[in-house]
């Protein structure tokens, strides 16, 4: 890690140099190089199962997988019949989106981020209360050590005994499950805000809240970001473990539903589809972060 | 204090340590600790005793409590403990030895570098349990890929503590150690493994819960016995009380499981400052 510069560095360094032509090509050959190792394991994967080394049952031809990920993403059914104009168009798209693993994709997604909404905007709430008010801290803080170590999973069986089969008992899991890592950021973020800056403010004239929001919220940000990682992290894993045990859509309830079937491809296009968004997500974040976070320097 | 004989100075440590405050300190922070819990305990049993909810979707904590005892002295509490440790056990181990021998590869040698780089940025963060239905169908219902799962989501968080552990030991004692005449060999036991170990200790601390938790989901998706499979069949049959005392089984059993891995921290790492107290939680 030390010896060689990150992608992220490189590119920076491009912008501010007078050389892009040759940087971008400098870095297209550097990003090869680097993820050779997946290409490389692809073709382990292809060429294992082409040549009969391993039953194309148990790994299905990386091409075929390619294939069924493509027919699962248009529909089954044949394209409608539209007229003409923006009514023909919206039910064209509205057929064109309908594929297996677009609709079930939403379904997801829209779990993922609606309990993880929840979750970062309360958990931060409770956390910073924790550090900013002490009777809250001494309410929460034995509440919070308790429900930490504990396996979120394990409450999969109650939310589907409260809340059903539906979008809700995914959304309540995914919020209690990555409530507490951001809580727990925010509190020890919020705690570690220099107090002199926090004194300085309430001299000047800023008023409790003011300081809270002004002071003490952005020197706990970079904090809460990285709280806000791991729970990206877990409602991903949340989300996919409620869906294979108890749905009735999503893209777990889908590699749940092609295994029992026996289509194989199919099942592997969708769990790498799962990781792709879950690692793409972990990416983008990381970019925002950066973003965020660049007063820091 | 020095010109003090030894009595008196013994004396006056004691007076100074005053332990009656320190045991009085000790048991008002476990009071401050335990009022909450207790508190919660309580609004629960009045939450079911006043019928604010149905006894379906919130069953009265004595009648978890009875499930639980039932649990105890039929022996399917044994059983399903033990089962559900001795996967996650399994897995944790395995996982944790090749994910110290290999960090230590990648960190040593540039080739080993550069295969696994890229496979642990793409597999660090993307959701494995995904995979259960994969290593199903490779490696069949039974103990065998509940452990490998656990294996694939636990070996990476040693994987990255172990490889940022040892390249962030000290050039310098690398350096004095060669110049001093050490082998390759001395090297890696004598300066690298113990100056990477706190390090590597904290990813096995966090890969111990990963582990018990990936047993759990996966005995919940693929059933049968252990503590996942015997929860998820007690939804399935409308028992509230045996999920809620699942829960309960769960939390303890992971609470005991964190708490022990701090405890042979504490003892393994007697030498390293940061095993004193890390009290922020």
């Amino acid at each position: 890690m030390t010896t060689e510069a990150t992608t992220t560095d490189e590119v920076t360094e491009i912008e501010t140099s007078g050389y892009a032509r040759v940087e971008y090509r400098r870095l297209a050959t550097t990003t090869f190089v680097r993820y050779l190792p997946l290409l490389i394991l692809a073709a382990i994967w292809e060429a294992s199962s082409r040549l009969g080394l391993v039953s194309t049952l148990a790994l299905p031809p990386l091409d075929t997988v390619i294939t069924s990920w493509f027919s699962l993403l248009v529909p089954s059914n044949p394209a409608p019949a539209t007229a003409a104009g923006l009514s023909g168009a919206l039910t064209w798209i509205g057929w064109a989106l309908s594929g297996d693993l677009i609709t079930n994709g939403a379904d997801s997604l829209w779990r993922l981020s609606a309990g993880l909404a929840m979750a970062i905007s309360i958990g931060t709430a409770i956390g910073v209360l924790m550090a900013w008010y002490k009777p809250f801290d001494i309410m929460m803080n034995p509440i919070v050590q308790v429900f930490y170590p504990m396996p979120k999973s394990a409450l999969i069986p109650v939310t589907v005994l409260w809340l059903g089969f539906g979008h809700w008992s995914k959304i309540v899991l995914i919020f209690i499950g990555c409530m507490l890592p951001v809580t727990l950021s925010a509190y020890n973020g919020a705690r570690g805000t220099e107090q002199f800056l926090v004194w300085s403010a309430r001299s000047m004239g800023a008023s409790r809240r003011r300081t809270l929001i002004e002071v003490v919220l952005p020197s706990a940000l970079p904090e809460i970001m990285s709280g806000i990682r791991t729970a990206l992290a877990l409602s991903f894993i949340l989300m996919v473990a409620s869906e294979l045990i108890v749905a009735r859509s999503g893209l777990g309830y889908m590699v749940g539903w092609l295994g029992d079937g026996g289509v194989y491809d199919a099942m592997f296009a969708v769990v790498l589809t799962i990781s792709a968004l879950g690692f793409a997500a972990d990416r983008g974040y990381l970019m925002l972060m950066k973003r965020v976070l660049s007063w820091r320097e | 204090m020095t010109n003090t004989g030894g009595a008196t100075a013994a004396l006056l440590n004691f007076a100074e340590e005053r332990p009656f405050d320190r045991w009085f300190e000790q048991g008002k922070r476990l009071f401050m600790a335990a009022f909450p819990i207790v508190v919660l305990l309580g609004a629960w049993y009045e939450a079911t005793a006043l019928h604010l909810t149905t006894a379906f979707l919130l069953p009265s904590p004595v009648a978890v409590a009875e499930r639980m005892w039932t649990d105890t002295t039929s022996g399917d509490l044994v059983l399903n403990i033990g089962l559900t440790l001795y996967r996650a056990f399994v897995g944790f181990v395995i996982a944790a030895s090749v994910g110290v021998v290999v960090g230590i590869l990648i960190a040593r040698s540039r080739a080993v570098h550069w295969f696994f780089d890229p496979i642990i940025s793409v597999g660090f963060p993307m959701p494995k349990v995904a995979f259960l239905p994969i290593f199903m169908l490779w490696f069949g219902l039974y103990d065998t890929s509940k452990i490998a799962l656990v294996i694939f989501d636990a070996v990476f968080p040693v994987l990255t503590a172990t490889v940022a552990a040892t390249q962030g030991v000290d050039r310098q004692m690398l350096w004095s150690a060669r110049m001093l005449g050490a082998s390759e060999k001395q090297l890696l036991w004598e300066i690298i493994m113990p100056a990477a170990f706190p390090s590597i200790m904290t990813g096995l601390q966090i890969a111990l819960p990963i582990s018990l938790i990936v047993t759990i989901v996966a005995e919940m998706i693929m059933g049968g016995p252990g503590l996942g499979g015997s929860m998820i069949a007690a939804s399935r049959f409308a028992d509230s009380p045996g999920v809620f005392a699942g829960i309960i089984e769960i939390a303890i059993a992971g609470y005991c499981v964190v708490k022990g891995m701090a405890m042979v921290r504490r003892r393994l790492l007697v030498w390293h400052q940061e095993a004193e107290d890390p009290t922020t939680v």
